[in-house]
């Protein structure tokens, strides 16, 4: 996943330099993570804010 | 380990009426519960609660009142154990306490304005996982079946805010010995609780309790934890909750009521929460001075301070005058934890809270597959590239946290059956510690390590027996010649049989 530290890295802290991971488990799931990614982009485009401000719950314990 | 439970209050919200009254929308959604059981539950048992007992010593009177000083009729029965005679009462149930006790061994009901799933007792970390996911997995069975049954819907959420200041809570429960002083339990476990979020946080989109400042921080619970301890669960809530209720024998044990942590869709998290405490737990039975170093000099400012520092790098002050920051603290409490391996599920955890521990302070993201913040923060870390722009400055920036967007992915990640974190999950890009043929049969069937294998059996195989059931009871309604119901006490959380179900399987 190309672009992952480049968010985390910059809004509060320097976060320790990334090693280059090792192929495998991770760029199996690479393209159903990216095509999920696709997915959430395109939903959140519609109703995003109508959706936030419609959930509402009581307290609880 | 030790026995553990965990209970969960899911988020509910009918999607096409904003205004639908959520005591209702949860009755609705445990009546439908009950149907998806088909007949094989049960109402609550109310008879043996005492909520208001204080770990601390308040009500003290009753800390020597065993089985034998029940105010019910009795009689032993060498046969069957203890058995209590109670008179039949009505069988009225509030709607809005409306129960289902499970053949799982679970409680499925409605607390407060919460659907709320009690898992069975459960005797491994991995246990925990499995009955915490076939929570899920019925939670969402009963939504189906209430959408047969009525002419809406519900989504349920496994979070704990909604961004406008309310909190429902993920509770775990862990069985631990009577005789450890109270006072030096709390001191020593808090500075467990106030760090484990590194490893088990589930991450929250917004700072303070109704998001007032734009941000991310690494637990949903941590803007609500005001206090150091205290019985309360609804407000000021403490790091250490005293409730003294250990649904067992009072002179062996207590129960430890975690209110603090968050609700995970991710399996290491629960895995971890439940494992790693209750080894912590097993150092602190053991009376273990290492972690006296370990205590924090102020414990409630810094569970804010660990919740959001995302590059894992703030110190913390310990009372000893020096300072740590919580992953230093977590693998402090790692290494004196090895010591109490006592199994090899024991061995296992340790092994994964280590592994979990290295990815995180080699470079966060390496845990992304197992922590659920980190997984959080990544996706939403994408989005936000994604919508790089370039402001008037003329230099790019990510979408900016205040984003709505960003929001409401956060809100959709725990929800049940479609949220990002179960799409996450079924793309491959998630650890998992159970298995989906394991979850499904736990949906039916209770552990066999735990008195939830008595209460399940009596529930999912005679339910026409059984009057109500409880943590420690199990009420029969059967033809007897004194007529009364029978009260089966099931004290010890460890016995996994009993007599009388023995002689009723056996015809």
């Amino acid at each position: 996943m190309p672009q992952h530290q480049t968010s985390g890295s910059s809004f509060d802290h320097d976060a320790p330099a990334p090693e280059p991971g090792p192929p495998g488990a991770k760029a199996e799931s690479t393209d159903a993570v990216d095509s999920l990614l696709d997915e959430i982009d395109g939903s959140l485009q519609t109703n995003a804010e109508q959706f936030v401000r419609s959930f509402v719950q009581k307290g609880g314990q | 380990m030790r026995v553990v439970g965990i209970e969960t209050e899911y988020g509910i919200v009918d999607p096409a009426r904003d205004q639908a009254n959520p005591i209702l929308l949860s009755s609705r959604l445990v009546n439908a519960c009950r149907l998806w059981a088909d007949g094989r539950s049960a109402p609550w048992d109310y008879g043996g609660e005492d909520p208001l007992q204080d770990q601390r010593g308040h009500r003290r009177e009753r800390a020597t009142a065993g089985a034998d000083m029940l105010t019910d009729a009795h009689e032993w029965n060498p046969q069957h154990g203890l058995i209590s005679l109670r008179r039949r009462r009505g069988s009225w149930e509030d709607p809005a306490h409306l129960n289902a006790v499970l053949g799982n061994g679970s409680r499925f009901y409605v607390d407060h304005a919460h659907p709320e799933y009690s898992g069975p007792e459960v005797a491994t970390a991995r246990e925990a996982v499995v009955w915490d996911r076939a929570g899920d997995a019925i939670a969402l069975a009963a939504a189906a079946r209430y959408a047969q049954e009525e002419d809406s819907t519900v989504a349920l959420y496994k979070n704990n805010v909604d961004g406008k200041g309310a909190s429902y809570g993920t509770h775990e429960n862990f069985l631990v010995r009577r005789d450890v002083d109270f006072d030096r339990l709390a001191r020593l476990i808090t500075s467990h609780l106030v760090t484990r979020p590194v490893v088990t946080g589930a991450g929250r989109v917004g700072i303070g309790q109704r998001g007032e400042q734009a941000g991310f921080q690494i637990s949903q619970r941590a803007d609500y934890i005001e206090t150091e301890i205290g019985l309360e669960t609804t407000l000021r809530r403490p790091i250490v909750n005293t409730r003294d209720e250990p649904h067992a024998d009072r002179r062996r044990w207590r129960r430890l009521h975690v209110i603090v942590g968050d609700a995970n869709c991710f399996d290491v998290p629960v895995y971890l929460k439940v494992g790693a405490t209750s080894l912590v737990l097993s150092a602190i039975e053991a009376d273990d001075e290492r972690l006296d170093a370990l205590v924090l000099a102020e414990p409630v400012a810094a569970v804010r301070t660990v919740s959001r520092d995302l590059a894992l790098a703030a110190t913390l002050p310990l009372a000893s005058g020096e300072s740590a920051t919580a992953l230093e603290i977590q693998r402090a409490l790692l290494e004196i934890s090895r010591d109490y391996i006592a199994d090899a599920d024991d061995a296992q955890v340790i092994a994964r809270w280590e592994g979990v521990l290295d990815a995180l302070g080699r470079d966060m993201f390496d845990a992304a597959r197992d922590v659920e913040w980190v997984a959080k923060l990544q996706l939403l870390g994408r989005i936000r590239d994604k919508h790089t722009e370039r402001g008037d400055d003329g230099l790019a920036a990510p979408m900016p946290w205040s984003d709505p967007r960003l929001a409401a992915l956060d809100l959709q990640w725990g929800r049940l059956g479609d949220g990002w974190a179960s799409r996450l999950t079924d793309a491959g890009a998630v650890t998992r510690v159970s298995d989906d043929a394991e979850v499904e049969r736990a949906m039916r069937q209770p552990p066999s390590s735990t008195r939830a294998a008595v209460r399940g059996a009596f529930v999912g195989t005679y339910p026409q027996l059984v009057d109500a059931a409880g943590w420690a009871s199990v009420v029969l309604d059967r033809e007897t010649a004194h007529g009364k119901l029978e009260v089966l006490h099931l004290d010890d959380p460890l016995a996994t049989t009993h007599p009388l179900l023995d002689e009723l399987s056996q015809g």
